[in-house]
């Protein structure tokens, strides 16, 4: 049920996300869902990517700071309220958004939200108690 | 305007004099330390040199020099000559590794001092009458206290006013008179600035003199001050390990340098690499011998600062040996808002947290008229975290811990791994942007 992230520290210097996308599309790796994270000093790229391990590894290679953590993926119908209807679940549960974003997966029809709790074991339980759609990590990466 | 002396007699003594005076006083000195003070008593018998080898001024050459190491070693009180219950007040600048180099001062020490602030200040053309504005910081540091009792004994009224809150600084110059300014430079630009902001003409005050120091600065930079303060700008030279502010300054008539009070504190200048005396008007790095001092004198003390002597009697009539404006270090101290910072303080605090890489860089510019340090750290991948807020606190944490230590406030950029140049040999800690 839980999706490997891949988080690279991006120090405050213009081109560097052109080089990171630069060395995943040299080694053939494909984005499926990114995030950036700024403040007026550095930066956090998250990113999900079809082969986590070897994105990983080149990254480093190149001289990235390079983290791996675990988020979690939930799938809504694309429409008005998708959104607000697991916020509200997740705020009545008692649990804390570390951060998250979404996107759009490609027939249109649903949204895939990822999210990082502060309790993801409890998340993933009451979400899916409340039934809510926890993708698995291989329907991410191939998506 | 005619000069003014303090100690006239002294003041334009000719070298013959003085040096016999010095020769005097420097034998005494050596006697008594060789006496009270182990860990001289110790450098000397490792030398083979006997308070009686000293015959002559030259003779001083003989004796070991005393490095801040030495009084770090001895820290807090292993160089004083004596117990604590004679000594009547304690002052520390900022040392590396957390531990600050501590002086102590005898009734007579703070009379000394007091008296050639006064000489400093009749120098730069203050006197009696005079309203003197003293924005150095009381505290540990030598430059409130002591600019304050030589102003007292020189019987001027003194505005206490201490560092910070410009804008107050600048109502009470305007309200009280001041005449004359004692602040660092890069201060006394600041307060320029605010009486920019404050719509205050520097013409209408009573401003006639300033006294800088703590800080190196350039001629550029006293242009600056001259001319934005509407104000004659001095130069003065002191530190703590020697007496405080008050060991030598600029007169108004100057040919160039500040006269060094040589009757208390006898100058040599070496050459940093060999240790080696170098002849008058060469270059080097100067090195005090206190020759009054009575709690901690200082025998051939290595300033680290890098100057030049001249021995030619002054326009001013004066016939004190001259220093130049000090224009480097011959170790990798930086001075920043007046504070000393050494790169391995800066070291020692990285090392405490965990994670952290043995590399950095610390970059000091000059934005304004206010000195900023930043601080480059290497995020590693065991420092990383996914999280902003993770990372915020690390540099928050750093930035505080240096503060603590240095008292010194500074930025800290996190890069990547890498991206610090690596060197061969010594690494280059220091990138100094500043134009002094």
């Amino acid at each position: 049920m839980r999706v490997e992230q891949i988080a690279v520290f991006l120090e405050n210097k213009s081109g560097r996300l052109a080089e990171i996308t630069m060395i995943l599309a040299d080694n053939d790796i494909n984005i499926r869902a990114l995030s950036v994270a700024d403040t007026a000093d550095f930066g956090i790229l998250r990113l999900i990517v079809d082969k986590v391990e070897e994105a990983e590894q080149v990254l480093r290679d190149k001289g990235f700071t390079v983290g791996k953590t675990t988020v979690i993926a939930v799938e809504v119908p694309d429409r008005t309220g998708g959104l607000a209807a697991v916020l509200d679940c997740v705020q009545k549960i008692g649990l804390n958004v570390e951060y998250m974003y979404a996107f759009v997966n490609k027939t249109g029809e649903n949204a895939v939200l990822i999210f990082r709790f502060d309790d993801m074991t409890r998340a993933i339980d009451s979400l899916q108690q409340e039934g809510f759609t926890i993708l698995r990590a291989s329907q991410i990466y191939n998506l | 305007m005619s000069t003014l002396y303090w100690e006239e007699e002294i003041e334009t003594l000719p070298r013959v004099g003085l040096e016999s005076i010095q020769l005097k006083r420097l034998q005494s000195l050596i006697a008594r330390v060789y006496e009270t003070v182990e860990p001289y008593r110790r450098k000397m018998d490792d030398a083979g040199i006997l308070p009686e080898d000293i015959q002559e001024l030259a003779d001083l050459r003989k004796l070991p020099f005393t490095s801040k190491e030495d009084l770090r070693e001895n820290y807090p009180f292993g160089m004083f000559t004596m117990d604590l219950e004679d000594i009547v007040r304690i002052h520390a600048s900022s040392g590396t590794t957390g531990k600050p180099t501590v002086v102590g001062y005898t009734e007579n020490d703070i009379n000394t001092w007091a008296n050639l602030m006064a000489r400093a200040l009749s120098c730069a053309g203050a006197s009696k009458g005079d309203i003197i504005h003293n924005a150095y910081g009381y505290g540990l540091f030598t430059g409130g206290l002591g600019a304050h009792y030589g102003a007292e004994m020189l019987g001027a009224t003194v505005i206490p006013v201490s560092g910070g809150n410009s804008k107050r600084q600048i109502t009470i110059m305007k309200d009280f008179g001041s005449t004359v300014l004692m602040s660092t430079p890069s201060y006394a630009l600041n307060l320029a600035d605010a009486m920019e902001q404050m719509d205050i003409d520097p013409a209408s005050l009573s401003l006639r003199v300033g006294i800088f120091g703590a800080e190196p600065w350039s001629e550029n930079m006293r242009e600056e001050v001259e001319k934005k303060l509407n104000i004659k700008a001095t130069d003065i030279y002191g530190l703590s390990e020697v007496i405080g502010p008050g060991v030598a300054q600029e007169c108004l008539e100057s040919s160039g340098g500040m006269h060094i009070f040589e009757d208390h504190f006898l100058p040599e200048i070496i050459d940093p690499d060999t240790g080696e005396n170098l002849p008058p008007g060469e270059q080097g790095e100067l090195v005090f011998t206190t020759l009054t001092k009575e709690a901690f004198p200082v025998i051939r003390y290595r300033t680290k600062d890098i100057t030049t002597l001249h021995y030619e009697i002054c326009n001013c009539g004066r016939t004190l040996v001259r220093m130049d404006k000090v224009t480097g270090r011959s170790d990798d101290m930086m001075i920043i808002r007046g504070v000393n910072v050494f790169p391995s303080q800066i070291e020692h605090v990285l090392m405490g947290i965990e994670g952290v890489e043995p590399h950095y860089q610390i970059i000091v510019e000059r934005e304004g008229t206010l000195d900023t340090m930043t601080v480059e750290v290497e995020v590693s991948d065991s420092l990383f975290t996914d999280e902003i807020r993770g990372l915020e606190q690390l540099t928050s944490r750093i930035t505080r811990d240096i503060k603590d230590i240095l008292g010194v406030t500074c930025r800290v950029k996190l890069v990547n791994p890498r991206a610090i140049q690596r060197s061969e040999g010594k690494a280059q800690r220091v990138i100094d942007k500043r134009k002094i």
